[in-house]
């Protein structure tokens, strides 16, 4: 690899390119889900192919094979070469691009038990025998399991003589039991929507998720749901748990500090950010007690590596201090514009996608309460549980989530069950409406495995530990 | 790069040598580009080339799918050897019947050679000429600019022999101000068909100089431009419109064919064939595409149908299989909505308070037996009063049943559009809605965006 790699770069000095990278991926990935005591679907998947960027007359230039020889990549070079040197024709300034010391360093996620060795029908045991707990109650129509499995190799290097080698071996796992009576439809999913929790980890992982033991009482929780009253309409205090958090903090914090967005690079998409170059420092986008970082470093963290897509060292950096934005999340590119280093978070979705600025881990640090604790202390309210909807508007301002399930809270303790929970809220004024944070022994790492952005579409795996927090005045029960 | 021609004589020999009791092979090739702009710049201009097969083996009842871009022949043996070891060692699905049987496919042209014609230089060309339209209304404009040409072909032991090429260009801008945004786009698979003067003039028709108001949230009367009407097709089609949702007992359709759900306006169905859409002949199995009518005149008629789930009922597929493995169900891909006898201007001047919709944004379930969807507007909001469209507001959340707010049509326009969803993820295979504009009353709008 170090062979072709450094043969293109020079290629690309060779055309006076100011800078240029090459990325070489291989993927591999295997899926496995159950339905109703069947197989649903068994996938192995394998890819591979190489990403050039040449930076050439102040724009860049990105074009993708999946055709790893010489010949090709030539060929590709000199097309985003080419494309580089047309999309000058429409600027009105140069892209400013930080320089970089030369890292040449590898990195592997350190996973005990790799699961590609682990056998399909293994696998397939753990999910039919967790699956069928789901089905032993008839009103459980549909009873779903699935493990995930992902091993990402990639080869990093640039003009500036960079050579950086990672593996990255992701896994998850979940179950999930739909309840329905007439035209009652309730779901319940352990140990998180989204098909499950993922980790930058080994089987281990799976293993320690114990998804069948949870099995019963989901299957009782979606069937409970069916006859349970509907979420009440009003303002009120809000507890959520930490999965539904976790989807808090990705929507309302985790998109709108990308400072890609806050400069209208993602317009034409998903849209950009209340946030703006002078917040930074000093806009109380939360109360004093949340505290909130974006850290690549920490083990087993969803969007945990060890070097982003432009060779940058991932890093632990504070996001919200005391409730007040510190910083925002940058790439070579954009953080001179805060006269700041490049804080790591440049990925592309595979080898033909160029990198974006994705979120890594970011995480809402634990406070002081208990969980136990923090119900105790609220008079009237709703504890609410894993995510069923969501959805927020192209400037990350209007949110409204609905949770699989909630509970209603009575003079400090829990009660009835409520069905189809629905909130919604406007971002800083719910952050500031945060009046207690659990502490760490309730904190938990989520992956999001399915975070969308860009033209053409990228997926990255990114992640929030939480545990769960207090907000007052807030609005539920929307459904008319 | 190994040409298609030779990728599918090699994959035609594996699947005769393939020593599972059935095997199909799809092979999905992709040349795309991507141009995407600031108002200060190209800042995102990207290309792409990529072969990918996609191996289903059948040994009895046990299922196995093996995805692979490297696509030597040694390279496919080892896949196709993987996928059998892997088939053997699971357990049998009941529900498997068979992969599909060859059918006739129509004839039908997806292809125009003019998309070769697509340079970056030609691509930057037109950007500089939107972006000149754009500023003699100062207002300045984003967007995206994208096209690829896309085979498919699907190969089967039973004799499915599949080959269609695909050409497919899409661009949208939002321009915008200090004050507001307008959005327009277009879609097709001759990129001669646009016409950048119309498509520029119409996203900065939406821009006012006057500062968007606050409106309070409740019902109102609304008109939904085709491209907010079509989230509503998609949504339906993904919720509700394919056989798994209603084997599943999770579809509104569900004990509901034959009733009367929607207002007598609205007919819904979805049609490969359908010149006005993008066409698609055959789906992911080689399966000729079916037209399928969904509602017809507000009554609720039919699903569509893959092998498996056509299987279960001893029916035939429609012709609506996704890549395998699919776990989501035959969701339709070429929806269409029957137009109207309205003129757009027609149905504005008919109002008398309400809301003038371009677009939605993030538009997501809340729940999905009543087909309950949240979402925002976007890029073009507007108060409408006494027959006129007056002052931009801010943008609304709305939460609503879609099957509530067809039952309430009052109006459909006569013209329809090509619309898309947007970004593609994943393999490339673009795939429209044909929508008419929609007059609809006591829309329900559950909040403001606004700090």
């Amino acid at each position: 690899m170090k062979g072709l790699t450094h043969h293109l770069l020079d290629l690309a000095k060779v055309r006076k390119a100011t800078y240029a990278d090459i990325r070489i991926v291989h993927r591999q990935m295997e899926e496995i889900s159950v339905k109703n005591g069947k197989v649903d679907a068994v996938n192995q998947n394998e890819d591979q192919g190489f990403g050039v960027r040449v930076l050439f007359q102040g724009v860049w230039g990105f074009a993708a094979s999946s055709i790893i020889n010489k010949a090709e990549m030539e060929k590709t070079l000199a097309r985003a070469w080419r494309i580089a040197q047309v999309s000058s024709r429409v600027k009105e300034k140069d892209v400013l691009f930080s320089r970089q010391a030369a890292i040449m360093e590898n990195y592997r996620t350190p996973a005990s038990i790799d699961p590609f060795s682990i056998s399909p029908d293994r696998i397939i045991d753990l999910l039919l025998e967790s699956e069928k707990i789901l089905r032993r109650n008839p009103k459980v129509k549909v009873s779903e399991a699935f493990m995930g499995a992902y091993k990402t190799e990639k080869t990093f290097a640039s003009t500036e003589g960079s050579f950086i080698e990672q593996e990255i071996v992701e896994c998850g796992a979940g179950i999930s039991a739909t309840a329905i009576e007439g035209s009652e439809v309730q779901v319940r999913s352990y140990p998180n929507s989204f098909r499950g929790n993922f980790a930058t980890r080994g089987y281990e992982w799976i293993e320690g998720l114990k998804i069948k033991d949870h099995a019963e009482r989901i299957a009782e929780e979606a069937v409970q749901l069916l006859s349970a009253k509907p979420c009440p309409s009003g303002t009120t205090t809000l507890i959520l748990e930490g999965s539904q958090l976790a989807l808090q903090v990705h929507e309302s914090i985790g998109h709108p500090i990308e400072l890609d967005r806050i400069l209208g690079t993602e317009a034409s998409y998903a849209g950009t950010s209340f946030l703006s170059l002078d917040k930074v420092g000093k806009f109380p986008y939360a109360s004093e007690v949340v505290n909130v970082t974006a850290d690549a470093t920490i083990p087993g963290g969803l969007g945990t590596f060890g070097f982003d897509d432009e060779g940058i060292r991932a890093q632990r950096v504070p996001i919200l201090s005391h409730g007040v934005l510190s910083n925002v999340l940058t790439s070579r590119e954009t953080a001179p514009l805060l006269k700041k280093e490049s804080n790591g978070t440049m990925r592309a979705d595979g080898w033909n996608r160029i990198p974006l600025i994705r979120m890594t881990n970011i995480n809402l640090e634990p406070g002081e309460w208990t969980l136990e604790g923090m119900i105790a202390d609220t008079d009237e309210g709703l504890f609410l549980s894993t995510n069923r909807s969501w959805s927020i508007d192209d400037k990350r301002i209007n949110f409204q989530f609905g949770t699989e399930i909630g509970w209603e809270i009575k003079k400090g303790k829990l009660g009835d069950m409520v069905k189809n929970p629905t909130y919604t809220g406007i971002t800083p004024q719910f952050w500031n409406s945060c009046d207690a944070v659990a502490n760490r022994d309730y904190w938990l790492l989520w992956g999001t495995p399915n975070c969308g952005k860009g033209e053409p579409g990228q997926v990255a795996h990114v992640g929030h530990g939480t545990a769960p927090a207090r907000f007052r005045n807030v609005r539920v029960g929307l459904m008319k | 790069m190994a040409s298609s021609q030779k990728i599918l004589t090699n994959l035609k020999k594996l699947v005769e040598q393939s020593p599972a009791d059935q095997t199909e092979a799809l092979l999905m090739t992709e040349d795309s580009s991507l141009t995407r702009f600031t108002p200060a710049s190209v800042h995102q201009h990207v290309a792409e080339r990529n072969q990918t097969v996609i191996l289903r083996v059948v040994l009895g009842k046990k299922v196995a799918v093996v995805t692979t871009n490297l696509l030597s022949p040694s390279s496919l043996r080892t896949a196709l050897d993987k996928a059998v070891s892997l088939a053997r060692s699971l357990p049998p699905n009941p529900d498997f019947r068979s992969l599909p049987q060859a059918r006739p496919i129509p004839e039908v042209n997806t292809f125009f050679e003019s998309i070769r014609r697509l340079t970056p230089g030609k691509k930057i060309k037109a950007i500089q000429e939107i972006m000149g339209l754009v500023k003699e209304k100062r207002a300045s404009v984003s967007g995206a600019f994208s096209h690829g040409t896309v085979e498919v072909a699907v190969l089967n032991s039973l004799g499915v022999e599949a080959f269609q090429q695909y050409s497919d260009f899409s661009l949208h801008l939002i321009a915008q101000n200090d004050h507001s945004s307008g959005y327009a786009s277009f879609v097709s698979r001759d990129p001669d068909r646009l016409e950048i003067e119309s498509l520029a003039r119409s996203a900065v028709s939406k821009i006012s100089m006057e500062r968007p108001v606050e409106i309070s949230p409740g019902e109102y009367e609304v008109i939904l431009e085709p491209d907010a009407a079509h989230e509503f097709l998609s949504f339906m089609g993904f919720l509700g419109f394919h056989a798994l949702a209603v084997q599943e007992g999770r579809s509104f359709l569900g004990n509901h064919f034959g009733e009367k759900l929607l207002d007598e306006r609205v007919t819904i169905y979805d049609d490969g064939l359908d010149p006005h859409g993008l066409q698609v002949p055959f789906d992911f199995e080689g399966v000729p595409k079916q037209k399928v009518l969904f509602f017809d005149k507000g009554v609720a008629r039919n699903v569509t149908y893959d092998s498996l789930t056509a299987g279960r009922e001893k029916k035939e597929s429609t012709g609506h299989a996704l890549t395998p493995p699919n776990t989501e169900g035959p969701i339709p891909v070429n929806l269409f909505m029957e137009g109207g006898h309205s003129s757009l201007e027609g149905m504005i001047r008919s109002i008398r308070r309400g809301i003038y919709v371009t677009r939605f944004h993030y538009t997501n379930v809340v729940e999905p037996m009543k087909a309950v969807i949240t979402g925002m507007t976007r890029d073009g909001t507007f108060w409408i009063e006494d027959g006129e469209v007056r002052n931009p507001v801010k943008n609304l959340r709305f939460t609503e049943s879609i099957l509530k707010a067809l039952s309430r049509v009052k109006a459909i326009s006569r013209e329809r559009k090509i619309c898309t969803s947007g970004a593609v993820y994943g393999r490339r295979f673009v795939t429209g809605t044909v929508a008419p504009a929609l007059q609809i009353d006591g829309f329900y709008f559950s909040g403001v965006s606004s700090l």
